[in-house]
C-alpha cells in the first residue's frame, strides 16, 4: 500500500510543478515527473508478490509470475512521452528565441 | 475474418501511407503534396461511405489485428456509430485538404503541413475505429501530438504561446486518461472494450468505476473543451492556420473528446443517472459560458473558438439526456456543427488571405468584393444560429424537444436563450465584416482563389440540404443506427463478441 501512496505523491509533485512553477522548463520537468508516476503506477499494477519474470524455459516451472502485458504497454507510453517532451522542448526553445524569457508571467500576449 | 472486414485497417493505413509518401518524396516533386493530400482524403471519404453501406447491410464488423482471437488481441471495430464518425471526419478532412491547396501557399514547406495533417487524420480515424482501450490511447496521442505541432505551424509569437499552453494541458489530460485505463485494466485484466464491458457487468458494482469515470471525465472533457477544462481552446484554435482551425474545431474535439466520452460511458462503463446529470450540467455550463465570452470578441477566429465551446455544450447536453431522441439529436448536431463551424473557419481564413487581418472592426462591406465568401458566411451564420430551414435549426430544435420531453425545462430554456445569443453574435460578424459600407483600403481586395471557393461552396451546400438527414429513409441508414448503438448500452459487448469477424 505504501508504494502506491508514494507513487501518488510523485504524481502530485509533477502536477504541483505544472501548476505552480513560472519557468517553462520547470513546467516541462513537471510533465515528465507526472508521466513517470503514471508509468510507474502501471508497472506496480502488474506486480505480484514474490513474482518473477515471465520467461519460460524447459527446466523450470513458474508458479508465480508478474503480468507481462503492462511492461509492453508502458514501453509504448514512454515512447509517446518522449515525442511529447521533445515537441515541448522545441516549442520552449522557439519561445525563448521570440520572447527572450522562460517566465510564463511575461509570455502572455493572448488574452480575452 | 471475412474479406470485407479488411477495409477497417485501411482507414489508418491509407492516411499513414499518404503522410509517409509525402515526406519521402516532397523535396524532389514539388507538386506532389497537394495532389497526395487531396487524393488520400478523397479515398478515405469514399471508403467511409462504403463503410456506411456495409454496416447498414450487414451490421457490425470486427477485424482482429495479427489474427489474434478476440479478447486477447487488438480488435478494430466497424459499427454504425463508427461509420457515422468516419464520414464526418473524412468529409471535413477532404474539403479542408482541397482548401489548403491555395491557402497554404502563404507558408513555407507545405509538405510538412500535409504530413502532419495526414498524421492527425490517421490518429482521429484510429480513435474512432479501435475496439481496444490502450490502442485508443495511442491513437489519441498520435492525433494530439500532430495537432500540437500544427497549432505551432506559423512559429510566430502567438502561435508558439498557444501551442505550449495547448500541449501542456493536452498532455495532462492524456495522463488522466492513461491512469483511468490502468485502473480499468487492474480491475478487469483485459484491454478489449467489449470484453471489459462484459466483465464489469459480471463483477459487483465497485467504487472503482466512479474513480475511473471522474478521471475520464477530466481527460476526455479536456480534449472536448468542456467548460472547466476549456482554457486552451480559445488560444489554440485561432492560432493555427485556417484549415487546421477548421479541422480542430470541426472534428478533432469531437472525435477525441465527445466520441470517446459517449463510447466509454455508454458502452463500456455504463451510464447512470448521476453521471448523466453531471454531463447535462457541464454541457449547459459550456453552452452559457462559451456563448457569453464569444459575444464580446473582436477577433473573428477567437469568436468562432468560443462559439465552438458553446456548441459543444449543446452536443454534451443532448448526450447527457440519454433519451433516444436526445442522443440522435446530439449526433446530428455533431455532424452539423462540424460542417458549419469548419465552413466559418474557412471563411475567416479567406478573409485573412484577402485582407491580412482578423479584426472585425477593421473590415466592412466585404461582400461586395468577395461575394462567395460573403454568401457562404451568411449561410453558415444563419445555420449555426438556428434559422430554418438550414441544418442547424433542425438539430437544435430536436435537442430542445428532447430536453422538454425529459422534463428538463431549465436546460431547454437555456438552450433556447443561448440560441438567441448565437444569432446575435453572428449578426455582429455579418454587420461588421460583410455588410455596410466598403472601407477605402479594401478597394483592391480580390475574391479568393478557385479551390478555396470550391471547398466553401460545397460546405455551404451541405448546410442547406443537411436537414434531409432527418427524413426517415435516410435517417434509418445514417443517424438512427448510430444512436441505437449508444442506446443499446452494454449490448455493445455481445454485438462485438458475436460480430462478423
Amino acid at each position: 500500500m505504501t508504494i502506491y501512496l508514494l507513487c501518488l505523491i510523485l504524481f502530485c509533485c509533477g502536477l504541483y510543478c505544472i501548476l505552480r512553477k513560472r519557468n517553462i522548463i520547470k513546467i516541462i520537468l513537471g510533465i515528465i515527473i507526472a508521466e513517470y508516476a503514471a508509468n510507474l503506477f502501471f508497472i506496480l499494477v502488474a506486480y505480484r508478490l514474490n513474482g518473477r519474470a515471465p520467461i519460460f524455459s524447459p527446466d523450470t516451472t513458474i508458479t508465480n509470475m508478474v503480468d507481462p502485458l503492462p511492461h509492453a504497454l508502458v514501453l509504448t507510453a514512454i515512447v509517446i512521452g518522449l515525442a511529447t517532451t521533445a515537441l515541448l522542448v522545441i516549442i520552449a526553445m522557439r519561445i525563448y528565441e521570440k520572447y527572450g524569457t522562460f517566465d510564463i508571467t511575461k509570455i502572455k500576449e493572448l488574452k480575452g | 475474418m471475412t474479406p470485407t472486414s479488411h477495409i477497417i485497417p485501411l482507414f489508418v493505413a491509407v492516411s499513414l501511407a499518404g503522410a509517409f509518401l509525402i515526406s519521402l518524396t516532397a523535396k524532389k516533386l514539388k507538386w506532389l503534396p497537394d495532389i497526395m493530400g487531396s487524393l488520400t482524403t478523397l479515398i478515405l471519404l469514399v471508403l467511409s461511405i462504403v463503410a456506411v453501406y456495409m454496416t447498414n447491410k450487414q451490421g457490425t464488423f470486427v477485424y482482429n489485428a495479427g489474427n489474434w482471437k478476440l479478447p486477447s488481441g487488438i480488435s478494430l471495430v466497424l459499427d454504425p456509430l463508427t461509420s457515422f464518425m468516419l464520414v464526418t471526419i473524412n468529409l471535413i478532412a477532404f474539403l479542408t485538404a482541397v482548401y489548403s491547396v491555395n491557402y497554404m501557399e502563404r507558408f513555407t514547406s507545405k509538405w510538412k503541413f500535409y504530413t502532419l495533417f495526414l498524421l492527425m487524420l490517421a490518429g482521429m480515424n484510429g480513435v474512432v475505429i479501435t475496439g481496444d482501450m490502450f490502442n485508443l490511447f495511442v491513437f489519441l496521442e498520435i492525433a494530439a501530438v500532430a495537432s500540437y505541432a500544427l497549432v505551432a505551424f506559423g512559429t510566430e509569437k502567438h502561435e508558439l504561446e498557444a501551442a505550449f499552453k495547448y500541449a501542456v494541458m493536452g498532455t495532462v489530460g492524456s495522463l488522466f486518461i492513461l491512469i483511468g485505463i490502468v485502473f480499468l485494466y487492474s480491475y478487469t485484466s483485459t484491454l478489449n472494450m467489449a470484453d471489459m464491458a462484459q466483465i464489469l457487468l459480471q463483477k459487483p458494482k465497485a467504487n472503482l468505476t466512479l474513480i475511473v469515470s471522474v478521471l475520464f471525465l477530466m481527460g476526455f472533457g479536456l480534449k472536448a473543451a468542456m467548460v472547466p477544462f476549456h482554457a486552451w481552446l480559445p488560444d489554440a484554435h485561432p492560432s493555427a492556420p485556417a484549415p487546421i482551425s477548421a479541422m480542430l474545431s470541426g472534428v478533432l474535439i469531437k472525435s477525441l473528446g465527445i466520441y470517446t466520452l459517449c463510447r466509454i460511458f455508454y458502452n463500456v462503463l455504463g451510464i447512470n443517472s448521476s453521471l448523466s446529470s453531471i454531463l447535462m450540467f457541464l454541457g449547459t455550463l459550456s453552452m452559457i459560458i462559451g456563448g457569453l465570452l464569444a459575444i464580446g470578441q473582436w477577433d473573428f477566429k477567437r469568436l468562432l473558438a468560443y462559439s465552438s465551446i458553446s456548441q459543444v455544450g449543446y452536443i454534451i447536453l443532448g448526450i447527457g439526456l440519454g433519451t433516444p431522441l436526445g442522443i440522435a439529436a446530439a449526433l446530428f448536431h455533431l455532424f452539423n456543427h462540424s460542417v458549419f463551424k469548419s465552413l466559418l473557419f474557412l471563411n475567416s481564413g479567406a478573409l485573412e488571405y484577402a485582407t491580412g487581418t482578423r479584426d472585425l472592426r477593421e473590415m466592412g462591406g466585404l461582400t461586395q468584393k468577395m461575394p462567395v465568401t460573403g454568401t457562404t458566411n451568411f449561410i453558415a451564420s444563419m445555420s449555426i444560429a438556428g434559422i430554418p430551414p438550414l441544418n442547424g435549426f433542425w438539430s437544435k430544435l430536436l435537442i430542445i424537444i428532447a430536453a422538454v420531453q425529459a422534463n428538463r425545462y431549465g436546460y431547454a430554456l437555456c438552450a433556447v436563450l443561448i440560441s438567441i445569443l448565437t444569432l446575435a453574435m453572428y449578426i455582429k460578424v455579418l454587420k461588421f465584416a460583410f455588410l455596410g459600407r466598403l472601407k477605402e483600403k479594401w478597394n483592391k481586395v480580390k475574391e479568393i482563389p478557385r479551390f478555396m471557393s470550391l471547398a466553401m461552396v460545397i460546405l455551404a451546400f451541405i448546410c442547406i440540404i443537411g436537414g434531409i438527414l432527418l427524413i426517415p429513409n435516410i435517417s434509418n441508414i445514417f443517424l438512427k443506427p448510430a444512436s441505437d448503438i449508444l442506446m443499446g448500452g452494454k449490448n455493445y459487448a455481445s454485438i462485438i463478441l458475436e460480430g462478423i469477424q
